[in-house]
């Protein structure tokens, strides 16, 4: 595990050495990735220059969920972002040379690049988060802040395992990668409004399908404070942890079977 | 040190019928393949695009999964101890860059020692060694992507061996280099056959290489062992007939030289075919020369295609030779 985490940094830092080459184009993406979410959170904001509350939440509220969001979602993309390039890794034979290295291939995958130009969005949430702060009163205490630093990282986490479970469908097709980022660029989109304001079926999707709405939601009902709209069971919002472990439960053997097809089909 | 005991490999291809229908059929990759390569072994494994050499070095290898049959490399099943098997081998794939793009040559190889875990005094002494004989020091701090395909090529090979693999497998190592390229890539791989005692496979469509390195080949064609035996033998039964190509100053009637056949004869351009055995290029050329002025020469060796539809067409089935 130690040797496999020194590996993982070591790859990772080459990678990032690699990015740096190209320096302006790096500034450009950082800057271009910031202004383009936060035109997205300026949606938000007109929404709530027309309306007082979305459902029961204010916009103080919607702006917490959605910087819990946006700052999962860009830690998930620092670390898994790069998979949209696996139909690359797979057609270009990247993959295979993956095989031959004494490595999980997951492992490889993960440890092929780093998507540090998502620095843009990561400061965007947290701008977001701090402008959340401003207008919310949150009586702060040590359960609420653990809850709140336990949620990004949770969220970082549910976001990957999603994204690792459905870009399996590489394996089997190529063009895959649409479908795939329906799934995770859409379920990033949801996750930043309250779900009670999505039709039923849609939740049950968001619920139980893509863990989905233990990425923000329910954690912040919690450190809100705030009653469930949908009157669902209060240990939920304490299992964004069991999800996230779940969902790399997952995501795991969804990759090992991937994998076993490509490796019988011979790609 | 390789076994392959009856191994065969079928891929699923959908054929289309119509707008929407597809229809399932079976190609079959590699059929009943058999065969075993000794310890130290150099053997090339040859035979046309698409005859499944790459299908087969990539079960070798651990990467596929074969249908049926069995497989057994420096004591591993590839399929199932990949990771384990991956510590004990080496392989080049062609065009396929193993090596990080964007950085310095020198880069990989610190990566790659990680990634394989190679004790640091092996590091130390193979990367020296290999410097020395690939002559890596003029472009080992130069980014892999400026490098010259020549250059690269010798950075993968350096990349392949610093592991210290028992086995290397290596897929048209010298395609698209210069002579003297080539001449190096050769020597380092003997180099590493005798003084490392590394076994090698590679696939290659050069006879070059397979005549300075192999001393065992294998030659398969649409998934079927056709030739297993040694270089001399193959040169000698199918290889040995080399063609020279001359332009004469004035058309002249197709050339009598004894021995040789004339083959073709094209304006001032004529096609002499001749025996290894028999005469050299130059013994030839002196003959021609004799018989009418030369402008231009050019000899032409029978490449693998060649060979193969020389077996093809002698009708037998030479495994086991």
């Amino acid at each position: 595990m130690g040797d496999a985490l020194a590996v993982y940094g070591r790859l990772v830092s080459a990678a990032i050495r690699s990015q740096l080459q190209y320096r302006l184009s790096f500034v450009l993406d950082v800057v271009g990735m910031f202004l383009v979410a936060s035109l997205d959170f300026a949606a938000v904001l007109i929404i709530f220059h027309n309306v007082p509350r979305l459902g029961t939440f204010s916009v103080g509220e919607v702006a917490f969920l959605y910087a819990l969001s946006a700052m999962s979602f860009a830690l998930a993309e620092f670390v898994v972002g790069h998979l949209d390039l696996l139909n690359e890794y797979v057609r270009t034979g990247t993959f295979d040379v993956m095989l031959l290295r004494p490595r999980g291939t997951l492992f490889q995958v993960v440890s092929a690049d780093f998507r540090l130009r998502r620095l843009g969005q990561l400061l965007q949430g947290v701008a977001v988060f701090v402008y959340a702060l401003s207008v919310l009163d949150i009586h702060w205490n040590a359960g609420r802040v653990a809850m709140t630093l336990l949620t990004v990282i949770c969220g970082a986490v549910i976001f990957s395992a999603v994204w690792v479970f459905v870009i399996c469908v590489v394996f089997w097709t190529v063009e895959g990668t649409e479908t795939a980022n329906a799934f995770t660029y859409g379920g990033q989109f949801l996750t930043q409004y309250p779900i009670d304001l999505y039709s039923q079926w849609l939740r049950r999707l968001l619920g139980y399908a893509i863990p989905m709405s233990f990425v923000a939601y329910f954690p912040a009902l919690y450190v809100l404070d705030k009653e469930d709209p949908l009157g669902l069971p209060s240990f939920l919002r304490f299992s964004s942890p069991l999800v996230a472990v779940v969902a790399v439960v997952f995501a795991g053997a969804m990759w090992r079977f991937a994998v076993r097809h490509y490796r019988s089909a011979g790609g | 040190m390789i076994e392959v005991e009856r191994v065969e490999k079928r891929f699923v291809a959908w054929r289309k019928r119509g707008a929407l229908r597809r229809e399932r059929h079976e190609v079959r990759a590699v059929a009943e393949l058999t065969f075993s390569i000794a310890a130290g072994t150099v053997c090339g494994y040859i035979g046309p695009n698409g005859a499944g050499k790459s299908t087969t070095v990539k079960m070798l290898t651990g990467i596929l999964v074969p249908s049926s049959g069995r497989i057994s490399v420096a004591g591993l099943e590839p399929s199932r101890q990949r990771i384990k098997l991956a510590r004990r081998i080496g392989a080049m794939f062609g065009q396929r860059v193993q090596l990080w793009w964007d950085l310095p040559l020198v880069d990989s190889f610190e990566l790659l020692r990680h990634v394989y875990r190679v004790p640091t005094d092996r590091y130390r002494a193979n990367l020296a060694r290999f410097r020395e004989l690939l002559e890596l020091d003029p472009f080992l701090q130069t980014p892999v992507r400026q490098l010259s395909l020549g250059q690269r090529v010798r950075g993968e090979l350096c990349a392949v061996m610093l592991h210290d693999p028992e086995i290397v497998f290596l897929d048209e190592p010298t395609i698209g280099l210069d002579v003297v390229a080539k001449e190096r890539v050769r020597e380092f791989l003997t180099d590493a056959n005798r003084e490392r005692g590394v076994t090698v496979l590679l696939t290659t469509h050069d006879l070059a290489d397979i005549e300075r390195l192999c001393n065992r080949i294998l030659m398969i064609d649409r998934g079927r062992l056709i030739y297993d035996g040694t270089v001399d033998d193959l040169l000698a039964r199918y290889g040995a007939e080399r063609t020279l190509v001359v332009d004469l100053e004035a058309p002249a009637p197709p050339l009598d030289v004894p021995g040789v056949s004339s083959v073709r004869v094209d304006g001032l351009r004529q096609w002499l075919r001749f025996r290894r055995e028999d005469t050299t290029a130059a013994e030839l050329t002196a003959a021609v020369a004799r018989r009418a002025r030369l402008v231009d020469l050019a000899v032409e060796e029978p490449d693998i295609e060649d060979v193969v539809r020389r077996i093809y067409t002698s009708g037998s089935d030479l495994t086991g030779v």
